[in-house]
């Protein structure tokens, strides 16, 4: 595999005494997309200010395509784009206004920096509102207009901080949707989110940050592979639920839970598991199921189980 | 930083183009939004009303002459003074919206953003002076000593109001939150008064009368009263720095300057955070 494009290791950053990084390492391979997962304070924030040049780390060191991110600090900002949880434009200009202001504080030509900001402007819906003052947006325009700010340059990496924090359903749609255009061109994208379905969403590989330290990496579907499949048996009869206990166990290795009257349910280790077995094996135990489900975890069980936090989800 | 920088002429000529470019944004923004201005307006012209018309007739020029004429410098001095609430208002703004952020992680020249703004707020000084010099001839004040004079005067204001506007720009970086720059605009207003904008200095207590003579407001109000021929002329014992209000101007310039241009470069540059 090529080298990632951007490369973390061994982060540290405290501020006083909060210790927001404590070892982070993280390695995203170019065209993909990176969800970076965690509770608030997780220290996903400050991760994000480190490889976009705001901060410097305390130890460890970061390259985003091959340029340290201390020492050639001016290399990887040529190369990135940043949108964060605010939108970051100039409120009393248009939408337009910014995109030209921005574009030649980038060092565009004049021509250049015009005709970017229409090209963006057009491509991601904003034509209309062009030349309205931002003050006069949506929370998702203005949010749009702070992500296609960061894509002036066409930046090889960008990162996008809780990029629909407080958006309505709609606007996160549409976020997203840019989001997917982006990848499809080319663009690494490290997103840091505490929504799991937007990371389940968009994202190609997950790491899961606590305490300062990435826990768990992998796709959406190893994440959850690790604590299994979880199966739900709804019984015909009440009376049926202790052999059908027994088959539970038998499959799973751990005594089912009792969901209801006439419920059960177990998580099952692993995977691997099929419906039409496990169906099988009640028939032949004689438990008649009304239902029986075997269901892929979701992100935020995963989370829960990983994190062990369950107050900030 | 060991950075692989480009040479030092290019970066020079970036660190212009991208001020320009800031400047260029603060006036985008006075075409959209000029109630800025005519807010920043308002104050002063409240000012002329007030004391040129209503207390202004209970107070007694030094050597007798005309309360508005003498008034007149002493509001310019306030509007260069306003430098210091403006800067630090827009550089806390960008700190806290993230557009500070945002010109950090581009690949623009760094210097940029102070000098833009410093600028910026240059430009708008004038336009605001321009505006006082219109009120000003509406209420019966005129410069008496002719054409280099008044320039002079002028030009003591505005090398004045570059200097404070430095101290805003560094202040706004320190409390990075505009919400906080917010409730350190009133402090403007007793700052301003405590001069001899309004009154002459010799009938304040001597803690305070010392406080007023050397408050730079002062120093200004006196050089622009001198170079326009109001009156408020000195009389009896006078305070140095009212003795020699254009040194006085000048010094406070250059110390300004030298203090907090490497301290908002260095508040500007730093990544600590």
């Amino acid at each position: 595999m090529a080298d990632p494009v951007v490369f973390a290791e061994g982060l540290h950053k405290s501020f006083g005494d909060t210790h927001a990084l404590r070892g982070l390492d993280l390695s995203v391979p170019r065209g993909t997309v990176c969800g970076v997962l965690g509770p608030n304070g997780a220290g996903k924030t400050t991760a994000v200010r480190i490889l976009a040049t705001l901060s410097d780390p305390d130890a460890g060191h970061a390259r985003i395509a091959g340029y340290d991110v201390v020492r050639e600090a001016g290399q990887v900002r040529a190369r990135i784009g940043l949108a964060g949880q605010y939108a970051a434009v100039d409120e009393k200009l248009t939408g337009r206004g910014n995109l030209r202001m921005f574009g030649r504080l980038s060092h565009l030509s004049r021509r250049e920096a015009h005709r970017r900001a229409d090209e963006l402007l057009e491509r991601f819906g904003l034509m209309d509102a062009a030349d309205r003052q931002v003050t006069g947006y949506s929370g998702g325009m203005r949010r749009r207009l702070d992500l296609i700010t960061s894509l002036i340059l066409r930046p090889e990496v960008l990162f996008l901080d809780e990029p629909t924090t407080g958006l309505d359903p709609r606007s996160r749609g549409e976020i997203w949707d840019s989001v997917r255009e982006l990848v499809a061109d080319g663009t690494t994208v490290l997103l840091t989110t505490q929504y799991l379905d937007e990371a389940d969403q968009l994202a190609d590989d997950i790491a899961v940050v606590d305490h300062g330290q990435v826990i768990a990496t992998g796709t959406p579907d190893e994440l959850k592979a690790t604590i299994g499949d979880r199966l739900d048996v709804i019984l015909e009869d009440p009376a049926a639920l202790r052999p059908a206990a027994t088959v539970l166990k038998a499959l799973a290795g751990t005594d089912p839970t009792m969901t209801g009257a006439d419920r059960l349910g177990v998580a099952l280790p692993g995977g691997g598991f099929r419906l039409a077995d496990i169906v099988r094996e009640l028939d032949r135990a004689g438990v008649a199921a009304a239902d029986v489900r075997l269901r892929r975890p979701t992100l935020d069980e995963v989370f829960l189980r990983l994190t062990d936090r369950k107050e900030l989800v | 930083m060991t950075d692989l920088a480009p040479p030092l002429g290019h970066r020079l000529r970036w660190t212009f183009t991208d001020g320009l470019t800031l400047v260029g944004r603060e006036l985008g923004r006075l075409r959209h939004d000029p109630g800025e201005l005519v807010a920043a307006l308002i104050f002063p012209a409240v000012m002329v009303v007030l004391f040129g018309y209503v207390f202004g007739s209970a107070i007694q020029v030094p050597d007798g002459g005309d309360y508005r004429e003498y008034l007149m410098p002493g509001l310019f001095a306030m509007v260069t003074f306003s430098a210091v609430m403006a800067a630090m208002t827009r550089m806390a703004t960008d700190a806290s919206r993230g557009v500070m952020d945002r010109f950090r992680s581009m690949p623009m020249a760094r210097l940029a953003v102070p000098f833009g703004h410093t600028g910026a707020d240059l430009l708008i000084g004038l336009l605001m002076l321009a505006i006082m010099v219109g009120a000003g001839l509406l209420v019966g004040w005129q410069p008496h000593h002719g054409l280099i004079p008044t320039a002079q005067a002028f030009l003591l204001m505005i090398v004045l109001r570059y200097a404070l506007s430095w101290v805003g720009v560094y202040v706004g970086l320190a409390v990075k939150n505009d919400q906080a720059a917010d409730a350190m605009v009133p402090l403007f207003l007793p700052f301003t008064m405590l001069s001899n904008a309004f009154v002459p200095t010799d009938g304040m207590p001597g803690w305070l009368r010392l406080l007023a003579d050397w408050n730079p407001v002062s120093a200004l109000t006196a050089a622009s009263r001198e170079l326009f021929g109001n009156p408020g002329g000195l009389a009896g014992n006078v305070a140095w720095p009212l003795a020699h209000p254009v040194t006085t101007v000048l010094l406070w310039s250059a110390a300004l300057l030298v203090i907090f241009v490497p301290l908002s470069l260095r508040a500007y540059m730093s990544r600590g955070r």
